[in-house]
């Protein structure tokens, strides 16, 4: 065969394999064999034995030194979850945050592998450690959109942005908040996931908590009276249109107008 | 003939001049005016554009100082905007709230003031890179040029003063950072900033005033009249041009202003204002209902300064920490580099850079002619090197919303930005300077050809 | 009537007959302006072009008058760039197809002109023929012109108190004022639990002015790193720094609290603006960023009632530093 066409055929091959592996979810969720005869609570407890004991220890305790080996040959760390309940794991399953690859890495939203059964079940598992905080009911459609704004602005924008477009932390990134349902925002504001800061219901009630909701949902698609948006986070993309666009655009007049250079 | 169209058409036309020369004596200054030469290239046409926008941001700035109220008197909103029911918010915010939705065509005048304030900017940056890299600021426009770079940066302080007027967080949050440079001003930093703004930050209620006067009336006459005073040294040293056809140093080709240019220019005009209206309407700016009204202890993530003052914001974000002190004294407070020096240095480079061209090339001539960027490569590889350096500091100082949109942490790319700034420049000189001294040799190498090619078929004739 | 509608037609001619050949003219006169081929195709687009700038001109008075419109903004402006486009459109057209581009050739003008430079050095010179003490005259009007100049700037000094740098000392936290939060409810440490982040004021001064807000938060004891003269600063963990960044005087809204501490980044304190970042167990040092100094802590105390109230004044200046900053004290 002539060099070209092996060339070809590699290339074709590795684009191919690379395809597939890039179709392949991240990591695997270790599923037991016959889930439907299983009680939650069962089903919950193998989840956890086989994706969440290697850092979170087999009993939920953590592993806090890396000396302390987790459950099977993965080396990892992880907060105790005995006490957190389901609010929390609620928050890091159904947001994708959890299972982590990596200790180290910060959680960021994935596609949830867990299916809704199997996600309660391991919820139930969680919870059933030991006693802690359910997961939230907020009502928003009671909350104010302008108290909310005024409490966004106070607790939150500093990290998320005023209009909750996400920003910079030193050492970390923050989230956007525009894909984030009315329940995950509750777990959120109360957990301080990763280096958020939490917001108990002395600093934030939920009637509080309510009316931030509704803000953040009505700054989903904000009020623009003024036309396209352009990402609603100021002067980065003003400045970008003002020379990508209007100076480009202005540029063509000029050379419209006037004449090219006579060699 | 007397009777017919043409006839009292002419007949219309000559009884006008001639009131008008009886009574003012400007036939001959109107037919010079008329028959006043411009060269023509597309390039040249940009400082025109700045011109419109100018023209543009006072149409509509008048019309916004109709309703705006320049007060810190706090009230609280009821207006048109649900969002914002029940806030407290000062008179000068609500006004432009009350623009924003309750005036008709207020948004459109305010949107297309503001960015008309962005794009007079980019207009002036790019008529300004075309001045330099063409060699137009050598002798005798020195005093043409000066007068533009200065322009530039009293426009920086004009836009910054305007949207900072309107008492948002973002602006607000601006005017913080604004007063800590001027606190860090070695000396009288401390002093100065006491007398602008009447007492510590946020300052007297008068501070809003002061910038409502400085922005509508002061600032608007300074720009307004060194426009004037730019244009008159163009006309009355001439435009310059480029080489080719019959132009020299001595000759100028162009087209006249009447009947050649006055539509071009009449076209570009409304070109120019076209396409802010169609931004003002079609593309959302500054919309300060988003932001809320300003308060010394709140602030948001992601808050910028309008464009042309990024270069300020990367500046301070890249000094790394350290005060200058000597005893107890704090000679220069960390802001003082970033925000103040920085561009302190660009202006005095720039303005120093056509006495310094002068002594690096020993060319102390007059020129009426342009140079092609090419044709100059010392001068465009160190304005290359220049622009590069400033840029970087541009961008760098939004690294952060590059970091939400591609995932790279911070630190990363403020250390890499760090280097890029001291590296880059350097090899951006060498770069464009090699490559323009390589096409210049290839101008020198065609011109050799072309001249033995004709001296051959001149023997063989 | 009829004289008006001559006027018209006659301004209507004339814009129409710019270029195009005069037949009432002798051939052999000179022209000023050469003549041109007429383009009845270029007409007609500039007409065109014209008539819609007048008819989207039109729509956007229509469309001002409306009420209730959504996107009205949108519309009033598609309408008038729309209207200014076309405009601008029919010169352009107008200018490269109907009127001839000369291309004209003349001489710069002289560069200089050596003899009236002499000359105006001259009158200069000629009309200082009856002065004697030359010198002096010119160093007392520039006493005169100096002095009065000064005069004349002086009264700018009352745009503010210019000299009074002691107000920047000056805060409104005094020892044992109540810290309350935006409503005027007090603090109570009770209610502050490690990884919370509250904003704080002092009771019954004005919250909006750099030295009121405070930002609280706690740590666990054993994890604080105090300066020694500080030990007494953060009841049971308790905190409370400046609000206002050092740096360039923001608001430091950000709190940096990690959920699991063997893997996640400490605590920490850092503003939006720069990224200031200040460490709040080490008294509010700074760790990245561009500050100059440490955030200025504010000592706390636990009245028998469990309110958080200031112990004292800060440690140091709140605000962005001037040449005073490190001379003295917050009163």
């Amino acid at each position: 065969m002539r060099t070209r066409h092996l060339l070809a055929l590699a290339i074709g091959f590795g684009l191919f394999a690379g395809g597939v592996a890039y179709a392949q979810p991240p990591s695997g969720i270790v599923r037991p064999t016959d889930e439907r005869g299983m009680s939650p609570l069962e089903l919950g407890a193998q989840l956890f034995a086989g994706n969440c004991a290697s850092c979170h220890g087999s009993d939920g305790a953590g592993v806090i030194s890396p000396a302390q080996a987790g459950a099977g040959d993965v080396q990892g760390r992880g907060p105790p979850l005995r006490g957190v309940g389901a609010q929390a794991a609620d928050f890091y399953l159904r947001t994708g945050y959890m299972p982590l690859d990596n200790a180290h890495e910060q959680p960021t939203r994935r596609r949830v592998q867990l299916t809704a059964p199997e996600r309660r079940a391991l919820v139930a598992y969680v919870a059933s450690l030991a006693p802690g905080p359910g997961i939230p009911r907020p009502h928003p459609e009671r909350g104010s959109v302008p108290e909310g704004m005024g409490l966004f602005t106070e607790h939150c924008a500093g990290c998320h942005q005023v209009v909750a477009r996400g920003g910079v932390v030193s050492g970390a990134r923050v989230p956007p908040l525009t894909k984030s349902s009315a329940v995950e925002i509750a777990e959120a504001v109360r957990i301080g996931p990763y280096v958020m800061p939490t917001f108990t219901k002395r600093a934030i009630s939920d009637d509080e908590l309510d009316s931030i909701i509704a803000y953040v949902q009505s700054v989903r698609r904000p009020p623009s009276a003024g036309g396209w948006g352009i990402g609603y986070v100021g002067p980065v993309p003003e400045g970008m249109v003002a020379w990508l666009i209007a100076g480009v655009a202005l540029v063509i007049a000029c050379a419209m107008i006037g004449t090219r250079l006579r060699g | 003939m007397v009777g017919s169209p043409e006839g009292q058409a002419d007949l219309i036309l000559r009884r006008t001049v001639r009131f008008l020369d009886e009574r003012s004596g400007s036939a001959p200054l109107l037919l010079k005016a008329l028959r006043y030469l411009f060269p023509d290239h597309w390039s040249f046409l940009l400082g025109e554009v700045a011109l419109y926008a100018f023209i543009v941001l006072v149409g509509t700035g008048v019309y916004l100082t109709l309703f705006f109220e320049p007060s810190l008197a706090k009230t609280v909103y009821q207006g048109a905007y649900a969002p914002l029911h029940g806030v407290q918010m000062s008179d000068a915010y609500k006004s432009a709230v009350d623009l924003s939705f309750e005036v008709k065509a207020g948004l459109l005048m305010r949107q297309t003031h503001h960015w008309a304030a962005d794009v007079f900017v980019v207009a002036i940056v790019i008529h300004l890179m075309r001045v330099f890299f063409t060699g137009a600021f050598r002798r005798p426009r020195e005093l043409t040029y000066l007068i533009g770079l200065l322009m530039l940066f009293i426009t920086f302080l004009e836009g910054y003063l305007g949207y900072s007027m309107v008492d948002d967080l973002l602006s607000g949050m601006g005017l913080a950072i604004g007063y800590s440079v001027a606190m860090a001003i070695p000396v009288i930093g401390a002093n100065l900033a006491l007398l602008i703004w009447g007492a510590p930050f946020p300052g007297d209620p008068a501070f809003e005033s002061r910038m409502y006067v400085a922005h509508v009336f002061i600032l608007p006459i300074v720009i307004g009249l060194m426009i004037g005073l730019h244009l008159a040294l163009v006309a009355l040293r001439h435009h310059t041009q480029f080489r080719g056809g019959r132009q020299s140093e001595r000759i100028l080709v162009g087209v006249p202003s009447f009947p050649g240019q006055t539509p071009r220019s009449l076209g570009l005009m409304l070109a120019v204002s076209s396409i802010l209206f169609l931004l003002g309407g079609l593309v959302q700016i500054n919309p300060i209902w988003l932001w809320g009204p300003y308060e010394v202890g709140m602030s948001t993530n992601g808050a910028q300064p309008d464009w042309y003052l990024g270069w300020l914001i990367g500046g301070m974000r890249l000094v790394p920490h350290f005060d200058v002190t000597i005893g107890d004294y704090t000679i220069v407070p960390n802001p003082f580099w970033g925000g103040a020096l920085f561009p302190l240095v660009v202006l005095v480079v720039l303005a120093a850079w056509p006495w310094a061209e002068r002594r690096l090339t020993g060319d102390y001539r007059l020129h009426n002619l342009l140079d092609r960027p090419r044709d100059a490569p010392l001068r465009t590889g160190l304005g290359a090197g220049f622009l590069s350096w400033v840029f970087l500091v541009f961008i760098s100082g939004s690294a952060d919303r590059m970091t939400v949109l591609f995932g790279l942490p911070y630190e990363h790319l403020l250390k890499a930005f760090t280097v890029a700034v001291l590296v880059v420049p350097f090899f951006a000189f060498l770069v464009v300077w090699r490559s323009c001294v390589e096409l210049g040799r290839t101008d020198v190498v065609e011109h050799e050809r072309e001249a033995a090619e004709a001296e051959a078929r001149a023997a063989e004739a | 009537m009829r004289r008006f509608l001559n006027w018209v037609i006659g301004l209507a001619v004339l814009i129409g007959t710019l270029g195009r050949r005069r037949r009432r003219r002798e051939p052999e006169e000179e022209r000023i302006v050469p003549p041109g081929s007429a383009s009845p195709r270029a007409e007609a687009v500039v007409i065109l072009l014209l008539l819609t700038a007048a008819a989207c001109a039109i729509a956007f008075i229509v469309v001002y008058a409306m009420d209730g419109l959504t996107d009205q903004t949108q519309l009033l402006g598609l309408t008038l760039g729309l209207s200014l486009g076309s405009l601008a459109a029919a010169l352009i057209v107008f200018a490269r197809r109907l009127i001839v581009t000369e291309e004209i050739a003349e001489e710069y003008p002289e560069p200089a002109h050596p003899d009236d430079q002499d000359a105006l050095v001259e009158v200069v010179r000629e009309s200082g023929d009856r002065l004697t003490r030359k010198r002096l005259l010119g160093t007392a009007a520039g006493a005169a012109g100096g002095a009065l100049g000064l005069a004349l700037l002086t009264p700018v000094a009352s745009l503010g108190p210019a000299l009074e740098t002691g107000t920047f000392y000056r805060t409104p936290w005094v020892p044992g004022r109540r810290l309350v939060d935006d409503k005027g409810r007090p603090l109570s440490a009770d209610d502050i639990e490690i990884s919370d982040f509250y904003t704080a004021y002092p009771e019954g001064a004005d919250p909006d002015q750099v030295p009121a807000p405070v930002v609280v938060v706690r740590l666990a004891p054993s994890q604080l790193e105090l300066p020694p003269e500080r030990s007494r600063w953060a009841p049971e963990g308790i905190l409370a720094y400046s609000k206002i960044c050092t740096h360039a005087g923001c608001a430091i809204s950000l709190y940096r609290s990690p959920l699991f501490d063997p893997v996640q980044p400490g605590p920490a304190l850092v503003c939006p603006c720069h990224y200031s970042t200040f460490n709040p167990a080490s008294g509010g040092a700074v760790v990245f960023g561009p500050a100059g100094r440490p955030l200025p802590q504010l000592p706390l105390t636990i009245d028998p009632r469990r309110e958080l109230r200031a112990g004292g004044n800060f440690s140091g200046p709140v605000g962005p530093s001037w040449w005073g900053v490190r001379k003295g004290k917050p009163t």
